[in-house]
Parts: C-alpha cells; sequence; structure tokens
C-alpha cells in the first residue's frame, strides 16, 4: 500500500522526476519493476506509471498547479488524472449508496476504452527502445498495466469513501465504464494490419473490442505499429468520460420443494397473443414474495420436471430453485427464511412451499440430474368403456418393469421432436371403484407420460391401459404423489 | 357412452370434408387445440361400410414417393414431405376389387402415417377416429388458421348426409 500512498500524494503535490524516482525504487508493489535510470527523455518516458509521465509534461509547460492547466495525458487519457480524485470516488459511491444495496465487501470493476491498450503499447515501445540504448531490455509484462495501477490508487479510496473492504471475490460489484469517443479511431490500423482477430459486429457493438485490441497488438511487429501509430501518441484535446456506473450483486438461489393443490394452475404464466388464459402460475406465487423480500431486479425458476395444469402434486412435493437475478438484500438467516417460507404458505391455498432455503449454483445441477434419472409415483383415476369387475384389474398388480413405446404425445409435437421413446413402468397397484372406474398407482421412471398410457394416445403409446385391458381407457385424474430425488436437504420445519 | 367426453371431445376438434375426389369418399379432420391435425375416415365412408374387407394398404404413392419413407426431425420437423389437400397418402385396396386413394385433406407437413395399418389393416374399420387413424399432419404456422377454411363442421356434415339420403330416395 505504500506506492498507492505514495502515487496518490504524487498526484497531489507534484514533486519533481528524481523524488519520484527514488520512491519508485523503495515501493513495494507491484512485484515486477524495472529501473528506470534514464528519465531526460521528455514525454517519451512513461508507463512505469502515468503519474511519471504527468509530472514531465507539466514541468515542460510551466510549473503552474494541475488543475488549471494539465493537459489530457497522451497516454491514460486523463484515467490516472480526473479519476483518481476524491471528487470522483464521491460521485461514484453517492450513486452506490443511492441504490441502497446490501453488501460486506466489492470489488470493483473498469472497462477502459480499448484505444488505451494502443497508447500503452506505443510507450512500452519507446521506454523499451531508451532501455535498449542502455543495454537493458524491457518486456511488455515487466510494465504495470494501467488499468492495474488506477485499482491500486482507487481501492483504498472507495474502500474508505464505502466502508468495505475491497476482495476480488466480492458478490458486489460496482462498475464504471469509460469511453474516449475523440480517440476511437485510434484502434482501426489494426483491423488492416490483422484483420482475422477482429469478428463482425454483434448489433450496435463496435468491432474494436478490448480483446480483438488486445489480441492484434499481441501479433503486430513493431515495425508495422510504428508505422501507422505514433510514438510517442498524439495529446488529446478531452479527458476520458465516464459512461456508465453500475452495482450488481451476483445472483442468489433459493431451493425448496412445492406442492400444488389446483387443478387449474399452470407452472408458468399462460399468455396466448398477449392475453392470459389462466390466472396466476406455480412460480409467480413463490416468487412472489421472495422477489420483494430480496428486492431483485428478476427471476428465473426452475424445477426438478413439472406437472400439467389439471394435475395435483401431493407428497413431499417436487424440488425447484429460484434464482433471483441482482438481488439488493442478501443476507437472511435460518429464521428469516422460515419466516418466508411461511409468509408463501399463507398467501395461497393452490400450493405450499418446504424446505425453504439458500443454496449455491452447484445446486442446481443436482435437481436436474434427477429430473432424469429418479422416479416419479403416480395416482391415476381410470374410466374403462367396458363393464369390469375387480378380478379385471387385479392382474395390474402382477406387472413389473413394464416396456413401453411412446412416441412424442400429440399434445406435445407441435413443440417438440417426432420421436419413439422407450420407458418403464416399475410397479403398480390398482383399487376397484365400480364397473367403470379404477385408481391405478404407479411407479414409473422418469419421463413417462402417464396420461398416453392410459388413454393410448391413438394406439401411439404401446402397450396402454386399453391394449393390456382390452378396452377403451381414458385417465379422469391425475396426482403426482411423490418425486423420489432427495434434495433439497429436508428441514425441520 | 362416456360419462365424460373423451380425450376426442376433450382436446379435439372435430371437421369433415366430403366427396373429396369421388362422391361419398368424406373423411373427419381431428384439429387439436395446438394446431395439430389427425386425419380420420368419416363413418360414411365407402371403406367403413358393412360389407368390405381391406386387402391391402399401401404407402407407395408414386414412383418416387412412400409416405412411409417420410422422415422428420428436430423441432422445426425438418423433411417432412409437404402435402397439399389433395396429396395422397395411401391405397385403400378391398377384396372386392374396389380401390379408394386417400387425401390429405389439408396443407401441411406429414409428420407420420399410422404404420399399425400395415400389420393390421382392420383396425382402421373397428376404430376409425382413434386407433385407426390415417395420419398426423402439422399445418404451418401461419396457415393454422385458415386450413380449417371450406371444412364443415359436424352438424354441415350431417346436413349434407340427410341431403344424400333424401336425394336418393
Amino acid at each position: 500500500m505504500d506506492l498507492l500512498r505514495e502515487l496518490h500524494d504524487f498526484l497531489e503535490n507534484n514533486k519533481d522526476k528524481d523524488d519520484i524516482l527514488y520512491r519508485n525504487e523503495a515501493a513495494d508493489p507491484p512485484s515486477k519493476r524495472i529501473r528506470l535510470e534514464n528519465t531526460e527523455e521528455g514525454t517519451e518516458d512513461l508507463n512505469q506509471n502515468g503519474a511519471l509521465q504527468h509530472t514531465l509534461v507539466v514541468n515542460d509547460g510551466n510549473a503552474a498547479p494541475e488543475n488549471l492547466t494539465l493537459t489530457v495525458c497522451n497516454v491514460c487519457l486523463g484515467v490516472l488524472q480526473e479519476f483518481c480524485e476524491a471528487d470522483f470516488v464521491k460521485k461514484v459511491c453517492q450513486n452506490v449508496n443511492s441504490a441502497e444495496y446490501e453488501f460486506t465487501s466489492f470489488v470493483f470493476s473498469v472497462s477502459l476504452p480499448p484505444q488505451l491498450s494502443v497508447r500503452e503499447h506505443a510507450a512500452w515501445l519507446l521506454v523499451k527502445q531508451e532501455m535498449g540504448k542502455q543495454g537493458l531490455s524491457l518486456a511488455k509484462d515487466d510494465i504495470v498495466q494501467l488499468k492495474e495501477a488506477y485499482k491500486w490508487i482507487i481501492h483504498p479510496l472507495f474502500s474508505e469513501e464505502l466502508g468495505v473492504p475491497a476482495d476480488g471475490k466480492s458478490l458486489f460489484d460496482v462498475s464504471v465504464v469509460f469511453a474516449h469517443p475523440e480517440t476511437d479511431e485510434d484502434c482501426h490500423f489494426l483491423a488492416t494490419a490483422h484483420p482475422d482477430c477482429f469478428k463482425p459486429a454483434k448489433k450496435k457493438q463496435s468491432v474494436f473490442t478490448r480483446m480483438a485490441v488486445i489480441k492484434a497488438l499481441e501479433k503486430i511487429k513493431e515495425e508495422d505499429f510504428r508505422k501507422h501509430f505514433p510514438c510517442p501518441p498524439n495529446a488529446p484535446k478531452n479527458f476520458c468520460t465516464v459512461v456508465e456506473i453500475q452495482c450488481t450483486n451476483s445472483a442468489i438461489f433459493v431451493a425448496g420443494r412445492y406442492n400444488k393443490y389446483s387443478r387449474n394452475l399452470p407452472q408458468t404464466p399462460w399468455i396466448i397473443d398477449g392475453k392470459r388464459k389462466l390466472e396466476s402460475s406455480v412460480e409467480e406465487l413463490i416468487s412472489e414474495h421472495l422477489m420483494t423480500e430480496f428486492k431483485a431486479d428478476s427471476f428465473n425458476f426452475s424445477s426438478s420436471g413439472r406437472e400439467d395444469v389439471d394435475v395435483r402434486t401431493l407428497g413431499k412435493g417436487r424440488p425447484f430453485t429460484i434464482e433471483l437475478v441482482n438481488p439488493h438484500r442478501v443476507q437472511f438467516t435460518a429464521e428469516e427464511m422460515k419466516g418466508l417460507q411461511q409468509k408463501i404458505n399463507s398467501s395461497s391455498d393452490k400450493i405450499q412451499v418446504r424446505d425453504l432455503q439458500l443454496v449455491t449454483r452447484e445446486a442446481i445441477g443436482h435437481m436436474k440430474k434427477g429430473e432424469q434419472e429418479k422416479t416419479k409415483t403416480y395416482s391415476a383415476l381410470i374410466w374403462t368403456d367396458k363393464s369390469i369387475q375387480k378380478e379385471d384389474i387385479a392382474f395390474l398388480d402382477d406387472v413389473k418393469e413394464l416396456k413401453l413405446d411412446q412416441k412424442t404425445p400429440l399434445r406435445v409435437l407441435h413443440r417438440r421432436p417426432l420421436a419413439v421413446r422407450t420407458r418403464v413402468i416399475h410397479t403398480m397397484t390398482s383399487e376397484y371403484i365400480d364397473e367403470h372406474h379404477f385408481r391405478l398407482n404407479l411407479k414409473t421412471q422418469a419421463g413417462t407420460y402417464i396420461k398416453e398410457f392410459v388413454h393410448g394416445d391413438f394406439g401411439r403409446t404401446k402397450p396402454n391401459i386399453g391394449s393390456l385391458m382390452n378396452t377403451t381407457a381414458d385417465i379422469l385424474e391425475l396426482d403426482v404423489e411423490s418425486v423420489d430425488v432427495d434434495w433439497p436437504p429436508a428441514l425441520d420445519n | 357412452m362416456a360419462a365424460v367426453p373423451g380425450v376426442t371431445e376433450r382436446y379435439f376438434t372435430r371437421w369433415y370434408k366430403t366427396d373429396v375426389g369421388q362422391p361419398r369418399e368424406d373423411y373427419c379432420i381431428l384439429q387439436h387445440s395446438n394446431r395439430i391435425c389427425v386425419i380420420t375416415l368419416a363413418e360414411s365412408h365407402p371403406v367403413l361400410q358393412k360389407g368390405k374387407t381391406i386387402k391391402n394398404i399401401n404407402y407407395q404413392v408414386t414412383a418416387h414417393c412412400s409416405r412411409l419413407q417420410n422422415k422428420v426431425s428436430g423441432k422445426s420437423k425438418r423433411g417432412a414431405q409437404f402435402l397439399t389437400a389433395l396429396a395422397p397418402l395411401c391405397r385403400i385396396s378391398c377384396s372386392d376389387g374396389e380401390e379408394y386413394t386417400i387425401h390429405s385433406c389439408i396443407r401441411g407437413r406429414l409428420m407420420e402415417v399410422n404404420e399399425n395399418l400395415l400389420n393390421n389393416p382392420a383396425i382402421l374399420q373397428e376404430k376409425p377416429s382413434t386407433e385407426g387413424y390415417i395420419a398426423v399432419v402439422l399445418p404451418k404456422f401461419e396457415e393454422s388458421k385458415i386450413v380449417t377454411q371450406g371444412l364443415l363442421t359436424r352438424e354441415e356434415y350431417e346436413g349434407i348426409l340427410l341431403h344424400r339420403l333424401n336425394s336418393s330416395s
């Protein structure tokens, strides 16, 4: 941190260059440094840190204080000048605080205009040249990058103003985007020299992305570069401007299991031609309260499989996760989660949730695995055309590992590929009701279409209850009794 | 009779087309709410009349085109044979020497023909509206509303049957 303080002091006090040299040699970070022996090259002496450059520029003119005659640095375009000031920091922090986020640390991301990389490159070539005259070599990664230097200066300033430490792993991101339209064309010569580095532009974005420019700079030969770009670079008229200051919190994941007690509720909102076909949905009823409590921008609902509008989910319910995007509130105790769960449960009788808890992003993988691998059990109310007696359905109890060939059901064929799926019904038990009705409990492989197994779907699911019992059969009611996935962990509430 | 409406009644709308190609060759098109259509023979079609025995059902409709070769891939159903309303789906030969060409009746992509009819042609006569279906056709999305223009409702169909009965007496 010594160097940072020193750099900062320098910017404010405008010390002369010999002093700076001495300090630089004594400073601790960065680990990679060079010894600058020759400093009489005027504006060619660059990039050990941009600060050095500024001294020279100012001294070449008159020794007047920075704020009156400070010209725009031709390497950093003002980033290390204007944007290390307390005013700037205060302005950004005002933005951050007014956004009302809950955070215990922050990570600062800065986006610099790509032409800065070009200018840094030019500066490096010049210093390398001078070093070469002394018989010293200077590799590009011996140089401290502008972005790094900027962050060294600005982190403690932000830290102090926000009252929390800077942490690379923080979930709370403060991002500032700079632009310098005046020099955007600096990069253009690279596209002519190395067109293969540049991909066609997407929508309104420029072809000259930072990554593409850096790639081209790595490839371009020194002679070619110096042919097209002045070393040292031209001095611009204006400073960089801040285009965007944005705060985002990483997404938070909430998991649980839901029961569905309505036969008139879709999983996701059912809207056709802008009109809602059915009121509400499973995901909205669960997410509504979470969105409010976590103060998130949006959510993504995901579950281990799903059921039709007219099917109930009983038993322990179906596992689900909700990704809350850019939550403003992130700290929740187990008690508070319990309270949230109760809130959700008391606000609707169509769904109920249990085991509501915070989980990691990896958790979603667990849940989706379950969708394909785990068994489900169902209870179906079946009608038969022919009149039946108890004996007629007894054989179903003995059927084990029944293999079905199911063509894509007609009811989903408009949005699914046409295929034949082999699925297994592991066990069944039947309960006689009357001459035309019985209840069937089934344990099946994941992905089995139960309704089609009962009514046959025009004979496209074989075998089916109708073919097994030599009659026409139909399904009147279906309930999911269990989804055999042991995740998320059960909580004792 | 079912106490509650069956699968067909719950999810499909019945449309009819009469005298397709030949007099009295009538069809019933079952249109699902998701716009998929199942082509079936109407109960008045000659093949479904008493005394007719089906000898053979042939899906090779031209020298170069067999409906059995229809291969559909992906969600957008690429590779499907495209059908116009009069496109032939198959030819049915009966034991009395009569031959009937079965037509698509609607424009769209052919999803599948009912291969069960090859092994068990009788099912066409036993369960013409369910297991004995002829083919499944997916109309173009843009045409899904107009595809049933020119088709008859159940009432209109029954009206035609009545008319035939009266004019023959």
